[in-house]
């Protein structure tokens, strides 16, 4: 039990009254030095790293809506990094040790829960990709291993070892898999970013990007114009539009992606379990509750509407996996908009327009890269521009010169 | 279930179809340069407008051209291509313009 806590246990008042929230808002500055558009894990992430390890201080998170409301709030929290191409796996593993000591850093419970990641094959060739995955995991210092059915039996008792008459044939073991509360990494890092100086202000709406000669200088806004040195754009679900207003087009589409979560039961799954055949991922989270997810929708969409065509087949795949959760009731659905490169890595570093910063493209993996995100979007800014080596093969023009990062298949439906 | 008015096989539930993309026209893959022909594969407007774009109702094997808006979802309509493509479209290869262009 950390000490604070036993501290806390006897004390008469409250001991935090001062310490729990985010600064009142404040009125706008006529200028900052970066501009943030986005007030996601990724925007939050960034300025916290810029305040601490570079000293840039001058910092505003402009958000349309809340903290932390859009899709931080909407994917399904999970953590990993095996994923196919060397770039891939080195940009996550980064990822995934950041996240391991956030509540620490940050003196505030991220509910970080390692529990493992175990991906289903059900035919060779998937077996095949998975031997790969292995060793490219290995070898950048991931702990994933190749396992037979008798393992994953012993993994997940409930598992239907024939599910929709496929047969498991092996499974991706990933250990590193874990999980988070996702809304308290946007609060820890939204904490402390303001804690250093960074202005978040909510509620307000980037409208138009102000570009001179080639250079982004200002943004915009529903509450006045403001002038910056820099822009980083982390908007997650609307790049393509946001990026519109500085004249950028994108290599990117933008589907919904939905996802839900049944009534709580007792804890009986501790891995998070996907087919790459059936198209469905679960788990179960702290409170008992069975979240499920599966791919995008099958075409572009900017809406968060549900469709019973999807509950009909994550739901059918579902019960196909765990059969006794056809006894359990739905309580919720809901959908995230995500942005899809062809590609399925993200877009991050420089644009065509000089001090404006992509971070996008962020389809259905944002959430897990949002540590490393945030740090290397904050080094790029911090040195003007020159791009950090681990982000480097994840620039926009890589799709000019068809120098793609392919993990589609680390991708689909196993977020 | 949403329903898709398909104009050879008429309503019909949305998971018959497939979506195949906005209607764009394709650079003349001999003669463009590399960055016109990636922007003809990757990139897009991708914006909140009514777009034009390729459905094929796979039951039947037809392709045909939807009018729809990307946030409300709303089908405007339906049509053969015959509509749009009213002249022969020529995907002619022509192998002496490559050999040319790697001399």
């Amino acid at each position: 039990m950390p000490f604070s806590l036993l501290k806390y246990g006897l004390k008469n008042d409250y001991p935090f009254e001062n310490d729990i929230d985010l600064p009142s808002p404040t009125e706008l500055k006529r200028h900052y030095d970066v501009v943030i558009i986005g007030g996601g894990g990724h925007g939050v992430a960034t300025a916290y790293y810029l305040a601490k390890y570079h000293g840039i201080t001058n910092v505003a998170i402009l958000e349309k809506g809340y903290l932390g409301g859009g899709n931080t709030a909407r994917n399904t929290a999970v953590i990993r990094s095996n994923y196919l191409t060397s770039e891939g796996v080195k940009f996550y593993k980064e990822s995934v040790d950041l996240f391991k000591g956030l509540s620490n850093e940050f003196d505030f419970n991220i509910m970080y829960s390692s529990r493992g990641q175990l991906t289903l094959a059900h035919t060779d060739a998937t077996i095949r990709s998975f031997r790969q995955r292995t060793e490219v995991n290995t070898h950048f210092g991931g702990k994933t291993e190749l396992i037979d059915p008798q393992q994953i039996k012993e993994l997940v008792p409930t598992l239907n070892m024939n599910p929709a008459d496929m047969p498991i044939l092996a499974g991706l073991w990933h250990i590193d898999g874990a999980t988070a509360r996702h809304d308290a990494v946007a609060w820890g890092y939204a904490k402390g970013a303001t804690q250093r100086g960074v202005e978040l202000h909510q509620l307000t709406e980037v409208t138009d990007v102000i570009i001179e000669n080639g250079k982004a200088t200002g943004v915009k806004t529903n509450r006045g114009n403001v002038s910056c040195g820099c822009i980083v754009q982390a908007v997650a679900g609307h790049s393509s539009i946001v990026a519109a207003m500085a004249g950028i087009k994108m290599p990117i589409t933008t589907y919904p992606l939905q996802a839900m979560v049944t009534q709580p039961v007792k804890p009986f799954l501790n891995p998070l379990v996907s087919s790459s055949a059936l198209h469905c991922y679960v788990q179960q989270t702290g409170r008992g509750e069975m979240v499920f997810g599966g791919g995008s929708d099958p075409y572009p969409l900017y809406n968060t509407r549900s469709t019973l065509d999807l509950k009909e087949s994550l739901l059918a795949s579902a019960v196909e996996m765990f059969p006794f959760m056809a006894n359990l009731k739905l309580m919720r659905q809901w959908a995230g908009i995500t942005d899809m490169t062809s590609d399925y890595s993200p877009i991050m570093g420089l644009s065509p327009v000089e001090n404006y910063y992509l971070d996008a493209g962020w389809g259905t993996w944002g959430f897990k890269s949002t540590p490393i995100c945030g740090k290397t979007m904050a080094e790029l800014v911090a040195s003007g521009g020159k791009v950090p080596d681990l982000i480097a093969p994840f620039a926009m023009d890589r799709f000019d010169v068809f120098r793609q990062v392919n993990e589609m298949g680390a991708t689909a439906a196993s977020h | 279930m949403k329903i898709m008015n398909c104009p050879l096989n008429g309503p019909r539930n949305i998971s018959e179809f497939v979506y195949g993309g906005e209607v764009k026209t394709m650079p003349n893959h001999q003669t463009c340069s590399d960055k016109e022909w990636a922007e003809y594969v990757f990139y897009s407007d991708n914006t909140i407008r009514i777009i034009t774009e390729w459905w094929y109702h796979a039951a039947s094997g037809y392709w045909f051209i939807a009018e729809r808006h990307t946030a409300s979802d709303e089908i405007l309509k339906t049509y053969d291509p015959s509509e749009l493509f009213n002249q022969r479209v020529d995907f002619e290869s022509k192998p002496e313009l490559a050999e040319e262009q790697s001399v």
